[in-house]
């Protein structure tokens, strides 16, 4: 048995990825890797690339040049099997993109029915079981447009559980929040990372990646700068993550 | 100098009007039916990869729209007959009815699709939803639902166009008209009789569409807020 | 079995497609008049003078064209007064012009935003003067794509003329063919005329359409 390999392969990882638009170079060389149940944080100014990060994962975005594995999927490769990996990786948004002609039942059912042939019946348990999951078991037939911004969001976390994913992204999904209503969603990321969801979070609250997250990938100008356990957050190694977490929102 | 009136007299000639109202409403129900189908399917074949559909539905869309249609009319019935189709005037009136319609459907369902926003879309990508599912529980369905006051006032206009049939012998209210006012000298109160049907058959025909409207979008019967 | 097509027919076509552009400018401008009077009634301070102009658009916009056109033409006969078809169809065209256009246009007048109202009000301005000059032009250019947009619906509209007997492109066409006996040949001749009498004009109405959108904003702006 070899010492220096890491038994288990972990289950996203980025090799030398790098994406342009044009001249504008966006990721220029970004790995790092999140093992089975892990919490990453990935964190950075607006035009970092921390969001173009995540979207790579899920094929959201194409890349250039570099590897992307997701749970055995070659991401990076034009052949990928979206589908399939769209079924282990699931993804929220920041804006949440319910369906708003659905309620939120429909909302949740659609995809299990209809990508899962799962039946009608066993998909309507499903989604009073992942409802329930985020607190939001008595809106089962609202429609999105009669719920607040943060249960909406609880909402599309739920609809994303329901396909059972094996990894979670999350795409700064408390930015568009008034603040009051953060910590409802928060509460929720929280749990799921404490039952063992692998998550890569893109966030701008400080505090709660501290609180959370195991790792943290800091990005800067389409780099990762800084990479290392939650701490660095408050012991940051670098002078641009200094800077950075000496203008954030610092809640220990 | 007086002008004399006599509705009574066309008045009784009330059965020949209802036959040619119920036709009209015939026409416009098969040409709705058929042409927010194929109006629809156009509107898909717009947004389509191959520059091939995506030229010949805009194609087939601006012919439409800027010819008459009576012009149209005429084209369906000879073209029909020249390629040796000897069809009912009826069902002629159908098929010409059904393309012109299914230009001004797909220009309305275009603006449906393209009014439904991108994070929609990737919202359901992320779900691993296949294309046609996407484009079925995403695109269209709330499409349909945003644009419905517009198809409406698309199928009402196409019911007042259907007099246009009257003109290849399609016994419709305005051939019915024709024949009765020929018959009795009559014509004034003839077409002030069939003007008023018209507006009637308008009225009834949006009434028909709010009630399928309720029907066929409970978020709108429940909540009563556009999407 | 009949002739071919030769310049004669060719020429009496292009008759035909010079009255289909004369009645069209008869409706236009016959129906431009009238359906601005029709606008100005419609947001007339008077109640009753609302209702009436209310209740012609209403009426005319729920009436076919051809309906309109023989009523003009057979019903105007019938109790004793005698009209051309041209007359008949120039009449009957600007009443229904006038319905539409005053719909759009009462609409553009409507949507020059409300600040501009009060503003011109605040300004002491008589009511002829707020109307002439502020908001009539805003609405002018608010009023042009649709406008110039409806004049396709006025091109196509005249073709029905020719079931009156006024010989325009369409019922050229139908004479043309009644020596040729090429029926599909001789209406795909007249829908290409007509196809370019109106693209143009329907391209023209989408360019300033999107123009207007960037001049919405500077609209609001000021």
């Amino acid at each position: 048995m070899q010492q220096n390999a890491s038994p288990i392969p972990p289950i996203v990882s980025l090799r030398d990825v790098h994406k342009s638009y044009g001249t504008l170079t966006v990721l220029d060389g970004v790995s790092f890797a999140v093992a089975r149940g892990e919490v990453l944080a990935v964190i950075g100014r607006s035009g970092s690339g921390k969001s173009t990060a995540l979207r790579c994962i899920d094929r959201f975005e194409k890349v250039d040049s570099g590897e992307i594995v997701v749970c055995g999927h070659r991401v990076d490769l034009p052949d990928v099997d979206l589908r399939a990996l769209r079924q282990d990786v699931g993804i929220v948004f920041q804006s949440y993109n319910l369906f708003p002609h659905l309620t939120i039942e429909q909302n949740i059912t659609l995809a299990p029915c209809s990508v899962k042939r799962m039946a009608a019946a066993q998909a309507k348990e499903l989604a009073k079981k992942v409802l329930a999951q985020v607190g939001l078991e008595e809106k089962l037939h609202a429609y999105p447009e009669q719920l607040s911004g943060g249960q909406q969001q609880r909402a599309a976390i739920a609809r994303s559980l329901a396909m059972q994913p094996k990894v979670m992204l999350f795409d700064e999904v408390t930015s568009a929040l008034d603040p009051e209503l953060t910590g409802e969603v928060l509460k929720v990321i929280e749990q799921l990372a404490a039952d063992g969801m692998t998550m890569v979070m893109v966030t701008h609250e400080m505090g709660f990646a501290k609180g959370i997250a195991d790792r943290v990938v800091f990005m800067h100008r389409g780099k990762v700068h800084e990479t290392g356990p939650a701490s660095i957050l408050t012991a940051p190694n670098t002078p641009e993550l200094t800077q950075f977490v000496g203008t954030g929102r610092l809640k220990s | 100098m007086g002008i004399e009136l006599d509705f009574p007299a066309v008045l009784q000639r009330w059965p020949a009007f209802v036959g040619g109202a119920v036709l009209t409403l015939e026409l416009a129900f098969f040409a709705t039916v058929l042409g927010a189908v194929f109006g629809t399917l156009a509107a898909v074949g717009r947004g389509a990869h191959s520059a091939l559909i995506a030229g010949a539905c805009k194609a087939y869309v601006e012919a439409i729209r800027n010819t008459p249609l009576l012009v149209q009319i005429f084209l369906v019935y000879f073209g029909l007959a020249s390629v040796g189709l000897k069809l009912s005037a009826f069902t002629v009136a159908v098929a010409a009815l059904t393309i012109n319609v299914g230009a001004y459907t797909a220009e309305i369902m275009r603006a449906g699709f393209e009014a439904i926003p991108r994070g929609q879309i990737e919202a359901a990508e992320g779900l691993a939803l296949s294309r046609p599912q996407i484009y079925w529980h995403i695109i269209l369905l709330p499409a349909v639902e945003r644009v419905y006051p517009a198809l409406t006032s698309q199928f009402v206009l196409l019911m007042l166009a259907s007099s246009v049939c009257s003109q290849i012998s399609a016994e419709e209210l305005t051939a019915v008209a024709n024949y009765i006012q020929s018959d009795t000298y009559r014509a004034f109160e003839t077409y002030i009789i069939v003007a008023v049907l018209y507006i009637i058959l308008s009225l009834v025909m949006r009434a028909g569409f709010w009630g399928l409207g309720l029907f066929l979008f409970p978020r709108r019967r429940r909540l009563g807020t556009p999407l | 079995m009949g002739g071919h097509l030769n310049i004669n027919h060719l020429i009496f076509l292009g008759h035909g497609a010079l009255w289909t552009i004369g009645l069209s400018l008869i409706a236009l401008v016959g129906g431009g008049i009238t359906g601005f009077a029709i606008a100005l009634a419609r947001i007339s301070p008077l109640k009753s003078v609302r209702i009436a102009s209310g209740a012609y658009v209403q009426l005319i916009q729920g009436t076919p064209l051809l309906v309109i056109l023989f009523l003009g033409y057979f019903g105007l006969a019938a109790i004793g007064l005698n009209v051309s078809p041209l007359a008949a169809a120039g009449i009957s065209l600007t009443l229904y012009v006038a319905a539409y256009l005053g719909e759009i246009w009462r609409g553009c007048i409507q949507s020059v935003p409300k600040p501009q109202w009060e503003a011109a009000e605040g300004l002491a301005l008589s009511k002829v003067q707020r109307m002439t000059k502020v908001i009539l032009p805003q609405a002018v250019r608010i009023a042009t794509p649709p406008t110039v947009g409806f004049m396709v619906q006025i091109i196509k509209n005249t073709s029905l003329a020719s079931v009156v007997g006024f010989v325009e492109l369409m019922r050229s066409g139908q004479i043309v063919n009644n020596s040729l006996f090429e029926p599909f040949a001789v209406y795909a001749i007249i829908a290409v005329v007509y196809f370019a009498l109106c693209y143009p004009l329907s391209l023209l109405s989408q360019k300033l359409e999107r123009r207007m959108g960037r001049g919405m904003t500077n609209l609001t702006l000021a």
